[in-house]
């Protein structure tokens, strides 16, 4: 008990600390971001709500305001959900605008996970199992060559090779122009379709890690005496790698799962502006070149807010799966 | 290769076991590691090609007077870009920019990471408490978001301002691996030995714990280095580092943004992400021969 209240302590705090974090970087920067975004606003042709421009300034900064008000008004607007405009959207609100994003980014990156995930551990534990084959040369060194590879440079070949030369998938978008977008088996079928080069180029990079963790992890757990005990009792090869060796192998990789979607939201960034994907990714490229502070605010602490949640969830996994991590604490 | 020579130390620390027979100085564990070797010697191709670009670029990388759009072949080896810049030209002097910023990133991250490391280690309580947790918070955070926010606010984009972001978001790891380190150390008997014989905090810093991390230092660095070189290059494809340098990243952004896959001018787009690869192989087979000066086991005689 004692070890999931330690845990959800902690996760306040790094919450808390996100969230400041985020408060501090605008007010950081020379000049006024605030003013800069709100002066902007006023060129627009049409009329702009001066309760968004009151939620831009407490999310970027108030002028002749003390650093405690300013704070607090922030905190309050964070509650409120309030983010005020998008300058490079206008008049679109940062909320419409990451709301119209976030289910690209939150399907595509949990699916590639999930199967990189799987079928990385997978391969790791293949890897180990018979490691100093060729099959596991193949594998191991094959995932090291691949993690020396720049992640924008194997999505810009899957589009050179599969796209522009084969032309077996679309180079980009979310789906065709000429699809109207409804919940159709063509639609969701013609998603599906666009989806998989990016896909293809998050899976490759994402497993590599889970290969060699995984390995790893597998190889000392193969040497450890309770495997030895069970090759002992005479069990047969296929319960020994996984009922044994696997399933010990693999707790480490679980919080490694959650740390590395930090890893993952960076990927985003990149991929979706290769593939322009109108993910969470895409909306945060076009925010730094249209210098659309609100919303290059909001996007970084809600992909920030997900990833410390994801580890949350994952350290409470663990405590779950493994009364060692529980006793240890306490 | 001049900072593994620099860095490594020159007699072997003193827990090590009394089997190994032949004491060898660390650059000597590392060079008699073959894969090692052949990082290295890459790695000095890297730095000699980037030290003699002028007299290997056979053009200014930056001369855009050039026939633009030119397949490789003949006088441009690599072809031209668009805007009529030899490629092969940007090639070499792109290994300048990798190269430095790999150096600086990762000098600054590694001192970052030594001195919260050490600190967190030798002090406990709050201090320890509070270093910790931000170590936790920076592992956390996601890096190129991060990274970019502040860049993106940024007036000036140059290669400090990549270094900085680099060292503001890479320190993590190493110090926890570093705090790790120091606490594991700072209980063994040696450092008791030193205490009892009345040395001073900073002798024992000094001259107990920091000779025994220095694989550990050096290790750190070569990960700092290929990470920074990595962001380096995200970061300027993704057009946020200095439009005017060249490096590896910033051809490649233009490649992408200049259509070179539809124009098919496969060398624009290929030859910075290989080079790329080439020299974060290089270093990964480096640390191999590092991790053999830490891990006796690992050696090769």
């Amino acid at each position: 008990m004692l070890y999931f209240l330690r845990k959800t302590g902690l996760f306040v705090l790094t919450l808390w600390a996100a969230v400041t974090l985020n408060f501090l970087i605008p007010r950081l920067q020379p000049g006024d971001p605030a003013e800069a975004i709100v002066q902007k606003l006023a060129g627009q042709a049409q009329q702009v709500d001066p309760e968004q421009i009151r939620a831009i300034r407490l999310m970027l900064g108030v002028p002749d305001t003390s650093l405690w008000n300013q704070y607090w008004d922030y905190l309050n607007a964070l509650v409120h959900g309030n983010f005020g405009l998008s300058y490079g959207y206008f008049p679109y609100s940062v909320t419409h605008m990451i709301a119209e994003a976030l289910p690209y980014t939150l399907t595509l990156v949990g699916v590639t996970q999930i199967i990189a995930f799987v079928a990385g551990t997978g391969l790791g534990a293949w890897a180990a199992w018979r490691r100093n084959t060729k099959i596991d040369s193949f594998i191991s060194l094959g995932s090291t060559f691949l993690s020396t590879l720049p992640f924008f440079w194997i999505a810009l070949m899957l589009i050179y090779v599969l796209a522009n030369t084969l032309h077996w998938f679309p180079e980009g978008g979310a789906y065709s122009g000429e699809i109207v977008p409804a919940f159709s088996s063509g639609f969701v079928a013609d998603l599906a379709y666009h989806a998989v080069l990016p896909a293809l180029a998050l899976l490759i990079t994402g497993s590599i890690g889970w290969i060699l963790g995984m390995r790893n992890n597998m190889v000392q757990s193969l040497g450890s005496d309770y495997t030895r005990l069970a090759v002992a009792k005479g069990l047969k090869e296929r319960r020994v790698a996984w009922t044994y060796a696997a399933r010990i192998a693999l707790l480490p990789n679980f919080t490694g799962f959650a740390i590395s979607l930090g890893g993952v939201f960076g990927g985003t960034l990149i991929v979706e502006q290769i593939f322009s994907y109108p993910g969470m990714g895409k909306l945060m490229y076009d925010a730094i070149g249209n210098r659309d502070f609100p919303l290059l605010q909001a996007i970084f602490l809600i992909t920030t807010v997900a990833v410390l949640l994801a580890n949350f969830l994952a350290d409470v996994l663990v405590g779950v799966l493994d009364p060692r991590v529980r006793r240890q604490s306490s | 290769m001049t900072e593994v020579e620099t860095l490594v130390p020159r007699e072997t620390p003193p827990d090590r076991p009394a089997k190994t027979v032949k004491r060898r100085n660390g650059w000597q564990v590392v060079w008699s590691n073959g894969k090692a070797r052949t990082g290295i010697v890459i790695l000095a191709l890297f730095v000699a090609v980037a030290v003699c670009a002028p007299v290997i670029a056979p053009f200014n990388p930056k001369d855009s007077t050039l026939p633009p759009g030119l397949q490789p072949g003949g006088a441009y080896l690599l072809g031209t870009t668009n805007l009529g810049q030899d490629i092969f030209s940007q090639l070499v002097y792109g290994a300048q920019v990798s190269l430095i910023v790999g150096l600086l990133a990762g000098v600054v991250v590694t001192l970052i990471a030594l001195v919260i490391g050490l600190v967190a280690g030798l002090l406990q309580g709050v201090v320890d408490e509070i270093l910790s947790f931000s170590i936790n918070l920076a592992l956390v955070v996601p890096a190129l978001p991060l990274m970019v926010t502040i860049a993106a606010y940024s007036p000036v984009h140059g290669l400090s301002l990549i270094i900085f972001v680099i060292a503001l978001t890479g320190w993590a790891w190493g110090a926890r691996m570093k705090r790790a380190q120091v606490l594991l150390l700072r209980s063994q008997d040696f450092v008791t030995a030193a205490r009892f014989s009345g040395d001073g905090l900073w002798r024992i810093v000094f001259r107990e714990l920091v000779p025994n991390m220095v694989s550990l230092v050096v290790a750190g660095f070569m990960g700092a280095a290929i990470g920074a070189i990595g962001a380096e290059a995200g970061l300027s494809f993704l057009g946020l580092g200095d439009p005017s340098t060249v490096s590896w990243g910033s051809m490649s952004y233009w490649a992408n943004s200049n259509g070179a896959m539809l124009t098919g001018q496969w060398a624009w787009l290929l030859a910075p992400g290989l080079a790329l690869s080439l020299l974060i192989t290089a270093l990964t087979l480096i640390n191999f021969g590092i991790d053999a000066l830490s891990n006796p086991q690992l050696r090769e005689e």
